[in-house]
């Protein structure tokens, strides 16, 4: 990783060496007690016959989880998506707008937007609007409590990548006198949007993670097939671990394209930590 | 579902803080921990804190508490549902205060690491007298976010029957079927505590805050 922590120690002589293997000795004897104290837990319990794994050597069960991430999780994820990056684009030009009472309102509604817990909102669709007689499908149910929350976590994803940007390059945009629009859309957006691209990946990853909010509703995503699977088939263990799985490995991908862009945009001197 | 008195209404509230509380220290302690496992000078603790951390921030805070709570009884773990809660969520928060730390011990510029070797600091002085005093200060602002999303996230508890704030108000609007008080109310708890955690946040940082 890129880390600056090589300075804290010496090249290792051959006392830290020593030191260096019996340190990993040590640990290596403490992971392996956690890892075989863990499969002797579940071994005890029947959890590693091959009764219990035995349906994951089939394709249906298989075939059935990555549906419902296809059909569920990407689906929630690419509508909440193609909602928020638009709304969270309105965000945050009214948030950078040059009007006073538009900035403030803005920001407002963007801290509220993000100390809601989804699943609140997710309630509010479920039990308060059909109350006034509002009541969509299930999936924006899901959809728009996401949209909320990760329109004002991207309208503050891009303010971050533009309040980045060294103040000269509005003030150039202006004085060779260019529209506010076009400094935006010239100078200042692809720039800001470059900056951030690792930061929207690791939001990607978060929204995929969130769309499992799809188990409260009743939508059926990854988590809800989870639900429907083991009190099938009564493999709760089985089939969360299978299904944390799935989810973990499109994601780990994700997180690993962020930091790979994050190094890259670090070497190249465009450099934002958030 | 049983009917909440007023006093039930604090109790939730009590819930989520209590919970809040006990996950946000825990992973503030585990947390730092993992750092400290990642830039240990020996590989093997560093792959482990660089795995467990990868595996947190990539599988979702419902599948965990779902996994903890009513799958891993069929292995025979199995203990009360609210201390079992918190410490999911605290070693799932854990994960993001490693992130944090680590990329605070970053910003540490390399030549303050450079001159404590030049002025002949040992390796643990120069860790507690020159990285971690300024790291710390780095990632106020991070773990104050992390703490954010911590009380945010507690509102899941609720999907594995937990009596915090969001169960509480659904139970409450069934009884009153009055949505828009009651979940403006509960809203509001979230929003009271999560400026406080910002408040405390600000005040902490120009508290450590370094005058050059």
């Amino acid at each position: 990783m890129s880390d600056n922590l090589s300075y804290l120690y010496d090249t290792p002589g051959p006392r830290a060496r020593r030191r260096v293997l019996a340190g990993s000795a040590i640990s290596a004897l403490v992971i392996a007690a956690v890892i075989a104290a863990g499969l002797w837990q579940f071994a005890q319990h029947g959890q590693l016959d091959s009764r219990v794994w035995e349906p994951f050597s089939q394709w249906p069960i298989w075939d059935y989880m990555l549906n419902a991430y296809a059909t569920g999780t990407l689906a929630a994820a690419g509508l909440t998506l193609a909602m928020s990056a638009p709304l969270g684009l309105v965000l945050v030009l009214l948030r950078l707008s040059p009007l006073g009472p538009v900035r403030r309102i803005t920001a407002g509604y963007i801290e509220v937007a993000r100390t809601i817990p989804v699943l609140l909102l997710v309630y509010v669709m479920m039990f308060a609007l059909p109350h006034y007689g509002i009541n969509p499908g299930t999936i924006w149910k899901l959809a728009i409590p996401l949209t909320v929350a990760h329109s004002a976590l991207l309208a503050e994803i891009m303010r971050a990548g533009i309040v980045s940007l060294p103040r000269g390059q509005e003030e150039a945009g202006l004085g060779v006198g260019l529209p506010r629009r076009q400094v935006f859309t010239a100078i200042l957006a692809p720039q800001a949007l470059r900056a951030v691209t690792p930061s929207l990946v690791t939001q990607l990853v978060s929204l995929l993670k969130d769309t499992s909010l799809g188990y409260v509703l009743g939508f059926f995503e990854l988590l809800q097939a989870g639900n429907v699977l083991s009190s099938y088939n009564h493999l709760l263990i089985q089939d969360y671990l299978v299904i944390a799985l799935i989810y973990l490995v499109p994601n780990a991908l994700l997180s690993f394209l962020a930091s790979w862009l994050r190094r890259r945009a670090d070497s190249r001197g465009i450099t934002l930590t958030d | 579902m049983n009917a909440l008195t007023p006093g039930g209404v604090l109790d939730a509230v009590g819930t989520t803080l209590l919970v809040f509380a006990a996950a946000g220290a825990g992973s503030i302690i585990l947390g730092t921990l993992i750092t400290v496992a990642r830039v240990s000078p020996i590989p093997l603790l560093r792959a482990a804190a660089f795995a467990y951390v990868q595996f947190f921030l990539n599988v979702p805070l419902l599948a965990l508490l779902i996994i903890a709570v009513f799958a891993l009884p069929d292995a025979g773990v199995i203990g009360p549902l609210l201390p079992t809660a918190i410490i999911t969520l605290a070693v799932y928060e854990a994960a993001y205060v490693a992130e944090a730390v680590r990329s605070g011990v970053n910003t540490i510029a390399v030549g303050q690491l450079e001159a404590a070797r030049a002025l002949g600091l040992r390796q643990a002085q120069t860790l507690s007298l020159v990285v971690v005093p300024q790291a710390l200060r780095a990632v106020v602002q991070p773990i104050a976010n992390i703490m954010i999303a911590l009380v945010m996230n507690t509102a899941l508890l609720a999907a594995v029957g937990i009596v915090e704030v969001t169960a509480a108000t659904n139970v409450l609007n069934q009884q009153l079927a009055k949505p828009i008080p009651i979940y403006t109310g509960s809203g509001l708890v979230y929003m009271i505590i999560a400026l406080a955690i910002g408040l405390a946040a600000g005040w902490v940082e120009r508290k450590v805050a370094i005058k050059r």
